[in-house]
């Protein structure tokens, strides 16, 4: 039926709506019950939600929150997995005019304390038992907080605690509610107006604690309309989501653009099923940070080494042909008839069948941002004749800012603003940009808000410039650039990245500013160097012992010395460790999106960095390490300096 | 040896019998695997029954699940309240003991091992389906409705046990503790009133002994289901279950609650060492 009606099904060319609920209602309006908003796979069963059905359950719970006592001024938070109840909660508080705050699902209890406490948060929307125990752990210090509603009731059977209420008994109060004030939601949400706080965004909090970035229906909106400007996801096309709800990007493209463009939003089974689903729905575009790329690579690449060689000989001749197609792509060159029968050939036999494999089939375009993608990864999905593109943004900006237009990829860029965006560098280098995403300030923190925002321009607190065909690139965060003892700046994530194009390399952290030479400390990638071990016979026991391993060490030597080719002689890695433990955001030493925390770090390991400079060539470390469920424990190492 | 089935006296609340044992020897030529013990389950609790290797506890859930046949006493199940007399399980057929509604699983994993998750889980359905083999060769109708029915039972239980991930992955390809997870799956798939544990979390690590720890208390908690497990570590036993029996050399020498039996001379001497 969905079929037959597809034809007739388009977006609305002019759109009257100016905030997110408002958009729901539109599209409900338009489409009710013959088109589907939401699918979610539960049991084993893909299960719809039509746009009727989508604004049901998110007026109901609206209601059901106002009949509890939300007010406006008032904040709803929401930690879990993504699920459908997780975007009703958000919309249902916006509907009610008050703004919602994501939490990162594998935030520790502090953390959610932290957030929930300085949103001034009086509901919390949660998932499961997991999520229930570390918002209980914590309720104490949170007295404004109303109710704590849960919509997974496994394993809660046994809690007592008034203040907990399944997400069911909330739609029903809303039921009741409605009945005795029947136009009360459909008022509210029309009175509803572009300049409205719609949510408190996180920052990732690389320096400091996070920051509260507060954001309007316009500021989001306004990106998506710029976004579909250049990049239009069709409105009958599907879209996974499956990173987390509170990181900007995946507002980005679920809600704003998803409500903007009306497609339909699919979630995963659960977190360990994403590969499989992402292969069922098939989307038509994906937003994700490097790590899924990467991942996506290894993937393929584990499973041609276990191959027949026949099998393996046929894929490495594709992939050469795909390079080569890529490249000649990339350098703007038509290439010869002969590539292009030949591509055509190893579309047939190896790309096709290997995008199916990977649920990438019908993908228009993929996107990577939040931190850099080796050009190694970005070939490798461009000969695949996949169309993966960089884009630079952040939270204040309501997601991305700059983007890498069709057919102009350039690895080493961020691309071209996006339209009706201003950006502008300063003498230092410093990024700033306008448009009409560009958040209100940061929530309860005026003196943030001053440094950050003048006269409508973002500073954005990164460093860069733009090269001679127009296209920005990303240095570095500005104030982490550092000058050498001979005077020449370094940017620490510029060699960062080279070091983590290395396969072994998972994570590096780079010192040198005030220095006499520059130093690394590197989390060797366990995956990776295990299964080299296992082909090398090299018996280990656990990480730290793997890491210590003089054969690692050598392993590792080879890919310093080939970052360091090529880099300034100043820039050179002089001596470097592995460290013994990964860098882990439950120890505070990566923010929740996995990016290092430098300060905080180099605050850590302070001895570790002042042996790097010291003479010996080992140190004992005696460190702490804190386990998933709050207990800590000591371990001593001794590691080795190259 | 101690021939006693006395009693210990007990601080357990009254409830309703599920399971009476009463005076069972199990003999395998002149070796006594069971003397004369006596115990009873109560409905919906957790019930360890602890005790030395050889000290009959697999024995025990052999009989009462119908693989040994006991020379003398009585293994009374009650499935209905109304029902004063229950079922002696000593004189039916494994099959018929299952159709009444108790399940298990074994120490040694018994899954089919080429077989997938879901079908495992499914098989452990089949006591309930009433299709014959002309209905399922056609698959229309009747058959086709009842697949439905029953998968969304075994979904249901898939979903209970974390194990959407591998779903549909071999049960020989999986690791040690998710192939347990998937016994347990199975078991609970005969949707029985009483569920025979035999070490579930052997040969598990600190966290998938926690894991299965918490799925027992949940099957217990949300299900309301008896059961009867055995387990060697201490520390478990002492955190789950509400009743503990323990067995020595075929006999019983304690009964009670986890505290009563911490405190047992006879258990301390026999089995938990002389500590104090």
């Amino acid at each position: 039926m969905i079929q037959n009606l597809k034809s007739k099904i388009q977006n609305p060319k002019f759109t009257m709506a100016e905030t997110l609920p408002q958009h729901l209602l539109e599209k409900a309006q338009q489409w009710g019950d013959t088109k589907v908003a939401l699918r979610e796979k539960e049991y084993g069963i893909w299960h719809s939600v039509t746009w009727a059905g989508y604004l049901d359950h998110v007026k109901h719970f609206c209601l059901g929150l106002v009949s509890l006592g939300l007010r406006p001024e008032e904040t709803v938070a929401i930690i879990g997995d993504n699920r459908p109840e997780w975007v009703y909660a958000e919309l249902a508080a916006q509907a009610a005019g008050s703004k919602s705050v994501g939490i990162y699902q594998d935030s520790t209890a502090e953390e959610l304390f932290y957030l929930a406490d300085y949103a001034d948060a009086t509901f919390i929307v949660v998932e499961d038992q997991e999520q229930v125990d570390k918002v209980l752990e914590v309720i104490d210090r949170l007295p404004r907080l109303r109710k704590v509603i849960y919509y997974d009731p496994k394993g809660l059977r046994g809690y007592q605690q008034a203040i907990l209420m399944p997400f069911q008994s909330v739609e029903e109060l809303g039921r009741s509610f409605a009945q005795t004030h029947p136009s009360w939601f459909e008022d509210t949400v029309k009175s509803g107006k572009s300049s409205d706080l719609a949510l408190l965004g996180t920052t990732s909090g690389t320096t400091a604690r996070s920051k509260l970035v507060m954001l309007t229906h316009g500021n989001l909106l306004a990106q998506a309309k710029n976004l579909m400007k250049i990049d239009p996801i069709a409105v009958n096309a599907n879209v996974i989501s499956f990173l987390p709800l509170a990181w900007i990007g995946e507002q980005m493209i679920a809600m704003s653009c998803g409500l903007y463009q009306g497609f339909t939003l699919n979630f995963p089974e659960e977190p360990e099923t994403v590969q499989e689903n992402i292969r069922e729905i098939g989307p038509q575009a994906i937003f994700s940070p490097p790590r899924i790329w990467e991942n996506m690579l290894s993937l393929v690449q584990v499973k041609i080494a276990d191959t027949t060689p026949i099998k393996r000989r046929i894929y490495e001749w594709a992939l050469k042909t795909g390079y080569a197609m890529a490249d000649a792509r990339f350098e703007g060159r038509t290439p010869s008839l002969g590539l292009r029968m030949r591509y055509a050939l190893a579309e047939a036999s190896v790309f096709q069948i290997l995008k199916d494999q990977l649920g990438l089939r019908h993908t228009k375009r993929c996107y990577t941002g939040g931190a850099a993608l080796g050009p190694d990864i970005f070939r490798f999905y461009h000969a695949l004749g996949i169309n993966l593109k960089q884009v630079y943004g952040q939270t204040e900006s309501s997601g991305l800012s700059a983007i890498h237009r069709d057919g102009a990829i350039k690895f080493q860029s961020v691309g071209t603003p996006l339209p009706e965006t201003e950006i502008k560098l300063l003498e230092s280098g410093e990024i700033l940009l306008k448009n009409a995403a560009v958040f209100q300030g940061y929530y309860k923190n005026p003196q943030g808000t001053a440094e950050s925002l003048s006269d409508g321009w973002l500073h954005t607190g990164d460093a860069g410039y733009f090269d001679e065909s127009g296209h920005l690139i990303v240095i570095d965060r500005a104030k982490d650039v550092m000058t050498l003892h001979d005077g020449s700046k370094f940017s620490p994530q510029f060699i960062e990245n080279k070091l983590k194009f290395s396969q072994y390399i998972k994570e590096a952290v780079v010192f040198g500013g005030d220095h006499p030479f520059v130093t690394a400390m590197l989390n060797i990638d366990f995956s990776t160097v295990g299964k080299w071990a296992e082909q090398h016979h090299l018996s280990y026991t656990t990480y730290t012992d793997l890491a210590q391993k003089p054969e690692v060490y050598a392993l590792i030597r080879k890919d310093v010395e080939r970052s360091n080719a090529d880099l300034p002689l100043s820039a050179h890695i002089h001596r470097f460790l592995l460290l013994h433990k990964e860098l882990d955001a439950d120890d505070a030493e990566l923010t929740r999106t996995r990016k290092v925390r430098r300060g905080f770090v180099s605050q850590r390991y302070a001895d570790i960095i002042a042996a790097l400079y010291g003479q010996q060539d080992y140190l004992d470390i005696e460190s702490a390490i804190t386990y998933q469920d709050g207990s800590s424990a000591k371990i001593q190492t001794r590691l080795k300096i190259e | 040896m101690v021939s006693s089935t006395s009693a210990y006296p007990s601080k357990l609340p009254p409830q309703t019998r599920q399971l009476v044992i009463d005076a069972v020897s199990l003999h395998f030529g002149g070796v006594t695997a069971i003397n004369g013990v006596s115990l009873e389950a109560r409905q919906g609790e957790i019930l360890a029954v602890i005790g030395p290797n050889g000290a009959g506890k697999t024995s025990l859930l052999n009989s009462i699940s119908g693989i040994y046949k006991p020379q003398s006493g009585a293994i009374r199940f009650f499935n209905d309240p109304n029902d004063s007399q229950g079922h002696n399980l000593i004189k039916l057929r494994p099959d018929q003991i299952a159709q009444l509604g108790i399940a298990r699983s074994f120490q040694n994993i018994e899954l089919f091992k080429h077989m997938t998750v879901l079908d495992n889980i499914m098989s452990g359905r089949h006591i309930h389906m009433r299709s014959n083999v002309l209905d399922c060769g056609i698959f229309w109708g009747r058959a086709q409705k009842e697949e439905i029915a029953h998968r969304t039972v075994a979904e249901e239980i898939i979903d209970f046990l974390e194990i959407t991930a591998v779903r549909h992955k071999p049960v020989g390809t999986l690791p040690y503790g998710l192939q347990k997870r998937v016994e347990l799956g199975r078991a609970l798939a005969l949707d029985a009133q009483l569920l025979l544990l035999d070490e579930p979390m052997a040969g598990m690590n600190v966290e998938e002994k926690e894991d299965m720890a918490r799925f027992v208390l949940d099957i217990h908690e949300e299900r309301g289901i008896t059961i009867i497990l055995i387990e060697h570590d201490m520390g478990v036993v002492m955190d789950i279950s509400e009743h503990v029996v323990v067995l020595d050399f075929g006999t019983k020498i304690g009964d009670g609650t986890p505290d009563e039996v911490r405190r047992n001379e006879r258990v301390i001497q026999a089995y938990l060492g002389q500590e104090r």
